[in-house]
């Protein structure tokens, strides 16, 4: 027994010099968090800091006939204050995305709450199903919803065979509805998938818990889960907001002239207008705005939570 | 306990999931402020059962009468009882207070009073001032509190805990038990506690049903169910027992004895005999029955063995003793009664294995 033991510990291989890097990464938890972050670091770095501030600097410049005078000067911004198309196009955007956001959340929680409940086996193949029709482009659901929304559309001409309208429906295309519409289904995917998450993690014995303690499928709908769902719930909610807010194509398919949003403006401003510093100041503005909107949502849902606890 | 006084009557039920059956014609009665306990392996039905009076299972027939009323259409919500979840389900959202009043908000209570009642119950529970401490805060043992006084506040006809013990360590589990037998008796509500920990059950309950594959097997007081088993089921489920095929004989009207392999000829009671003259039959003798030896001592029954293994366990000694005629060993657990004892002489060593006719089991042959 000894022998052997004496044996073995002659035949390990002596010990391999650690280089001073490893040694590093060793001791150092922050070192490695950052090599591991490092590819992702440098793109955000060269591929969103940098141009932000050339939109930045560019924001101060102005338009001087078809070229840009360099001046820094915040001329733009005043603009954008005091002309009250901008503040209504920007009222008007944050209405429309708002409305989808909340259209969205509330259609797809029932979904979500439907697989995380209800469905015990292929949870999975259910939620590919869910978002199978966003594996086609974007730009094609638009196109399907001005098929399905417009004066010729399903809707109309399904209707009308029926003998129950005698006109076509003008509200349904070109209108903020057409857009809340289709930005609320082109969207329903970011929405479903962390509500389920968060719907999924809930310990079904808590539900039995208020069961026994005398809540009825309401009360405890509103006392257990819609409370302990509510991360996915702001999670769905930020996830639509905020790209939907500064969308242009769908305005620009099917908004018309009364569903135009900022981002259509802001589009026009690098284009047909060209005028880019106010372009990029727009850009600025709106993304202060929302994340004004984003910090004062987070505040109230945290009061919110605080309350019920 | 006769069905009129019962409490709780659950009359011939039985539950199939699919083909599965999970309770196979349980019947037993509960009497009011019983501390109840249903025991058993896991799989064995205790927790569907408990599950059935609680309302989250329905049965697949037979009856569950609480207080004299059918449950059968009652949802949980409805029903005079409440649980202990064995994960506690403590609501992770809510501070310790709200989890306590949380099922008065039907009451429709005054503020002040509702504050009151869960005052009173952090005290009951031994942890005042936690009110506003958030859920995620508590260790295992306050958690279990809280769920208890998130259950006792509603004053329920009848307290159900599912394994509420089993997720705390030895020692918190061991106090744990004295506690909450006193609570029971303190607050004076039935309780139906579900447990695999055979000494667990004997430490609290009244009685004890022991179930096994869907089945009842005994329902009995822990003295009943240690010193008196029905099965062999039952008697090796609920501590250790050493087994010995035997026959019966009767020496006419006035004397009895069981003639065992092993033991020789043991005699018992006449009345104790149910079985014919010759008719195989088991004898069950408890480890701690057994006394050993070196020389044969006095008057009492005993015989030749031979030390096999020994573990010294501190307070007790537990061996094995082999003899002549038997190829199992005979498990023997020796209470260590002074400084120098269960040093014992090692294997092989020759020792007296003796024991007294009172404390033999007679069972059915298997």
């Amino acid at each position: 027994m000894t022998e052997t033991s004496v044996q073995t510990s002659a035949a390990e291989p002596a010990a391999k010099p650690v280089s001073r890097l490893e040694r590093l990464l060793y001791r150092s938890e922050a070192l490695r968090g950052y090599l591991l972050m490092s590819p992702t670091l440098l793109i955000m770095t060269i591929g969103i800091i940098v141009p932000f501030l050339i939109l930045v600097t560019m924001s101060l410049w102005t338009r001087d006939g078809f070229s840009f005078d360099a001046t820094l000067t915040i001329a733009n911004y005043l603009r954008v204050w005091n002309e009250p198309i901008f503040g209504a196009l920007l009222r008007r955007s944050f209405w429309i995305s708002g409305v989808a956001t909340v259209a969205t959340v509330v259609l797809c929680y029932p979904m979500a709450y439907y697989v995380a409940f209800h469905v015990h086996r292929n949870k999975m193949m259910w939620i590919i199903l869910m978002t199978l029709p966003f594996w086609t482009s974007y730009l094609l659901r638009v196109f399907a919803w001005k098929v399905i929304l417009g004066y010729e559309g399903v809707i109309n001409s399904g209707l009308q065979g029926l003998g129950m309208i005698e006109e076509p429906l003008s509200f349904l295309l070109y209108s903020k509805s057409a857009v809340i519409i289709t930005l609320a289904h082109a969207w329903a995917a970011f929405a479903i998938l962390p509500l389920y998450v968060s719907l999924e993690k809930i310990d079904k014995s808590l539900l039995e818990a208020a069961t026994d303690l005398g809540d009825g499928p309401v009360a405890r709908f509103w006392r257990i889960t819609f409370p302990l769902s509510m991360p996915g719930i702001i999670a769905a909610s930020f996830l639509i907001f905020i790209p939907t807010t500064g969308d242009y194509i769908t305005p620009a398919l099917l908004g018309g002239p009364d569903g135009a949003m900022i981002g259509n403006f802001i589009q026009l401003q690098f284009g047909a207008v060209n005028n880019w510093p106010m372009g990029a100041t727009l850009s600025i503005v709106l993304m202060l705005w929302i994340a004004a909107i984003a910090l004062v949502f987070l505040f109230i849902t945290r009061q919110a939570e605080r309350r019920v606890s | 306990m006769t069905s009129s006084d019962a409490f709780i009557s659950i009359r011939n039920v039985n539950k199939f999931f699919g083909g599965f059956q999970a309770i196979d014609d349980v019947s037993m009665d509960i009497g009011k402020g019983e501390f109840f306990s249903l025991l058993g392996a896991s799989g064995c039905g205790k927790t569907t059962l408990l599950r059935m009076l609680a309302g989250f299972e329905s049965t697949s027939s037979g009856e569950i009468l609480i207080d004299g009323q059918p449950t059968a259409d009652v949802p949980p919500h409805h029903r005079p009882v409440n649980m202990v979840f064995q994960s506690y389900a403590i609501f992770p959202h809510l501070n310790v207070r709200d989890n306590i009043a949380y099922g008065l908000r039907k009451q429709r209570l005054p503020k002040a009073k509702r504050q009151e009642m869960v005052e009173e119950m952090l005290d009951l529970i031994k942890l005042p001032g936690y009110g506003t401490r958030k859920a995620n805060e508590l260790s295992g043992g306050q958690r279990q509190r809280i769920a208890l006084a998130r259950a006792l506040i509603l004053r329920p006809k009848v307290l159900l805990l599912d394994e509420p013990l089993g997720a705390l360590d030895k020692q918190l589990r061991e106090q744990m038990q004295l506690e909450l037998r006193a609570l029971q008796r303190q607050v004076g509500i039935t309780f139906v506690f579900v447990t695999h920990d055979q000494e667990e059950a004997l430490t609290l309950s009244d009685r004890i049903a022991v179930m096994s594959g869907g089945k009842v097997l005994q329902v009995d007081t822990p003295h009943g169910l240690y010193e008196a088993p029905r099965t062999r089921e039952v008697a090796s489920f609920i501590g250790n027992m050493n087994f010995f095929p035997a026959t019966v004989r009767r020496n006419g009207a006035s004397a009895g004895a069981v003639e065992t392999e092993g033991l020789g000829t043991i005699p018992v009671p006449l009345d104790i005999l149910t079985k014919p003259d010759g008719a195989p039959v088991q004898v069950a003798l408890r480890p701690e029955k057994f006394a050993l030896s070196d020389t044969r001592p006095d008057g009492a029954l005993a015989v030749q063995a031979r030390l096999s293994t020994s573990a010294y366990l501190g307070e007790r000694s537990h061996h094995y003793v082999t003899i002549d005629g038997r190829e199992e060993p005979v498990a023997v657990s020796t209470p260590n009664l002074h400084r120098l004892a269960g040093d014992d002489a090692g294997t092989g060593a020759p020792v007296w294995l003796s024991w007294t006719p009172e404390s033999i089991v007679i069972l059915d042959a298997e």
